[in-house]
């Protein structure tokens, strides 16, 4: 790196060190000529090579991994135990991998691809074990759907909540690995099989049980994400993806898959991820994902002026395709018909957009999803009334954002 | 006439041409359908992977079912199981379960022991929202799977089946549900009988417009 320093001087590059910025992107890589007209690189940050007039210098060579714009910085905002997506600052439906949300319950375990084994046994023909090589080499099959934390809900009284806080345990990414029902054929799944336990290697070894119809019809034992492998977060080097349901039964760094007649019970699907109902009752196994959608743009912090304002968010269901979106622009009296982002897919984020002209009198605009099974997005009220007015998972209430006369947005509960 | 039969004509192999084009057209560009299946039938087997041994199955089998199925050899009591959970639990539990800064672990029904009348059961729902051990969890073998799986959080796997089954029989006895003086194994454990087994119920959502 001194090179740069070099008393033969470099061509022509400066390196505007005013423009520093604190925490700076990744380092990328300069191309840099000596006198000799001998080319080396020299490790050059994003940061380091703005410069007053980008015209006026060579730009950064081509590189062996692509970056970030040291402009942008969309993050994670991560707590002990999960990291939510910045949903305000992405476009389109694909969540950027290291965006993608994180839930896990004992960190992100680095495992050794050549050393990663998945066992198949108990109510199969043939107990089988497939390595990643093996999974790769059978039928794959790629698919683009959304990923969601069925405790994805925050409220606040004070409106200071980003779409990331109340809702940032949603991401889309597109999923490719070889679907579990190819695996259940070659190991011979027991007819009477009706649960499968599906187990991690992290640290906390989780588990769920899940339904055997779902291993048939649409799981995938995925290994890639994005066109790349998994990331570890995401449970690299392979996952258990059920489409349309709660992220907590897609088991990470998935390590055993064991067929049985009955649900295991195991403390995840028990005395975790069930919810009060109202009665006294607790409902369990209560897997899929209801139609939900969010307004981003405009969303807080957002301050907007009077005038054309294109309305963006995001739509999904976990029973299928969303169908229509409606946006309200004034407290929820009426509601237009959004327009939908083709391709609208099943199981997957659609993005939306509703053009509005804001008079610059303070309102409340809203979204909310309707899904091909008729479902339609519930209010908060609706949902507590529904549940004896308990809250916790599976809570999907429509968001509202109060715009004032100064044109900032805060959250508001519905 | 004659001139008309040969126009007629002429139109007639002309559509015919833009028909054969179309057709074609079709064969050449939608390929939706060809694609859509495989090229191949699949075979009943792909012959990937290998068998697994029993010896490897045994390592990682690791569940307990809540018939006791998995359940290890071994017991243990109230007092040993005290003193485990002073050294590796307390920390993160609380001195007595109830503490936190983590999740809560002991909630006893009702503070009298007892359950009698509609102001008890009103205490009931509301304790049970506390996701205690005693209030919330169906299931006591849970409680050993979970311990022996994942617990302590910074040593995860570490403690030998003894000292889980004696950390199990400390935990129903703090949530008023495992008599101090009697040692706790595979046989015992799967009859506790928890408060809130009952109040589970499977998900009752159907596909439509219903809100539950």
């Amino acid at each position: 790196m001194d090179k740069r320093d070099d008393k033969n001087g470099s061509a022509g590059i400066k390196i505007s060190r005013r423009n520093l910025l604190a925490g700076a992107a990744a380092a990328t890589v300069v191309l840099v000529q000596t006198a000799q007209g001998k080319a080396f690189q020299a490790a050059l940050t994003q940061a380091e090579s703005i410069t007053d007039d980008p015209a006026k210098v060579p730009g950064v060579p081509p590189g062996t991994l692509g970056t970030r714009s040291a402009f942008e910085k969309p993050v994670k905002t991560p707590s002990d135990t999960s990291s939510r997506t910045p949903l305000q600052d992405l476009y389109g439906t694909i969540t950027p991998s290291d965006l993608h949300y994180e839930r896990h319950h004992g960190g992100v375990p680095a495992i050794d691809p050549s050393k990663y084994e998945l066992v198949i046994h108990g109510m199969v023909d043939k107990p089988m074990v497939f390595t990643l090589a093996d999974l790769k080499r059978f039928p794959s099959v790629s698919r683009t759907a959304f990923l969601e934390c069925s405790g994805n809900y925050r409220g606040s009284n004070d409106g200071k909540l980003r779409p990331q806080e109340i809702c940032g345990l949603v991401s889309q990414s597109e999923w490719t690995g070889v679907k579990l029902s190819t695996l259940f054929r070659e190991v011979g799944v027991n007819p009477k099989a009706s649960w499968f336990l599906a187990e991690g290697g992290d640290a906390a070894v989780m588990t769920r049980s899940v339904p055997v119809r779902k291993g048939f019809d649409d799981a995938i034992i995925a290994y890639a994400q994005n066109g790349e492998a998994v990331r570890p977060e995401q449970g690299y080097p392979a996952r258990l993806f059920l489409p349309g349901w709660e992220g907590n039964a897609s088991v990470k760094w998935l390590r055993r898959i064991e067929l049985s007649d009955a649900p295991f019970m195991t403390r995840e699907e028990t005395s975790k991820y069930t919810e009060t109902v109202g009665g006294g009752k607790i409902r369990q196994f209560s897997f899929t994902m209801d139609a939900r959608s969010v307004i981003t743009y405009p969303s807080y912090p957002a301050k907007v002026e009077a005038g054309w304002i294109e309305i963006r968010g995001i739509a999904w269901s976990g029973r299928g395709k969303i169908v229509r979106v409606e946006v309200s622009t004034d407290a929820g009296k009426s509601w237009k018909t959004a327009a939908l982002q083709e391709p609208v897919l099943d199981k997957a984020i659609t993005a939306f957009r509703h053009l509005w002209q804001w008079d610059g009198r303070p309102t409340e605009i809203m979204s909310r999803a309707v899904d091909e099974t008729g479902y339609v997005q519930p209010f908060l009220k609706q949902l507590l009334a529904a549940r004896g007015g308990n809250m916790g998972y599976h809570f999907n209430p429509v968001t509202a954002w109060y715009v004032q006369k100064d044109g900032q947005v805060l959250f508001k509960a519905t | 006439m004659r001139e008309n039969t040969i126009r007629y004509g002429i139109w007639s192999i002309l559509a015919m041409l833009l028909l054969v084009a179309a057709v074609k057209r079709e064969n050449h560009f939608d390929n939706t359908k060809k694609n859509a299946g495989d090229t191949l039938d699949w075979p009943k087997s792909f012959g990937f992977g290998r068998k697994a041994s029993a010896i490897q199955i045994a390592a990682w089998d690791i569940d307990i079912s809540p018939d006791g199925k998995g359940l290890p050899a071994g017991e243990g009591n109230v007092l040993q199981g005290r003193e485990i959970y002073a050294l590796k639990c307390a920390a993160c539990h609380g001195a007595t379960g109830t503490e936190g800064p983590n999740d809560r672990l002991v909630a006893a029904p009702d503070s009298t022991g007892k359950s009698t009348g509609a102001a008890s059961d009103a205490r009931r729902t509301d304790v049970r929202r506390i996701k205690a051990i005693g209030t919330y969890w169906p299931y006591a073998t849970t409680v050993f799977d979970y311990i022996r799986r994942a617990m302590p959080f910074n040593q995860p796997g570490s403690l030998t089946d003894q000292e889980v089954y004696s950390l199990t029989a400390f935990l129903l006895n703090a949530n008023g549900l495992w008599d101090e003086k009697v040692t706790l194994n595979a046989k015992n454990l799967p009859k506790v009988k928890m408060p809130a087994r009952n109040n589970f119920v499977p998900d009752d959502r159907t596909d439509g417009p219903e809100i539950r």
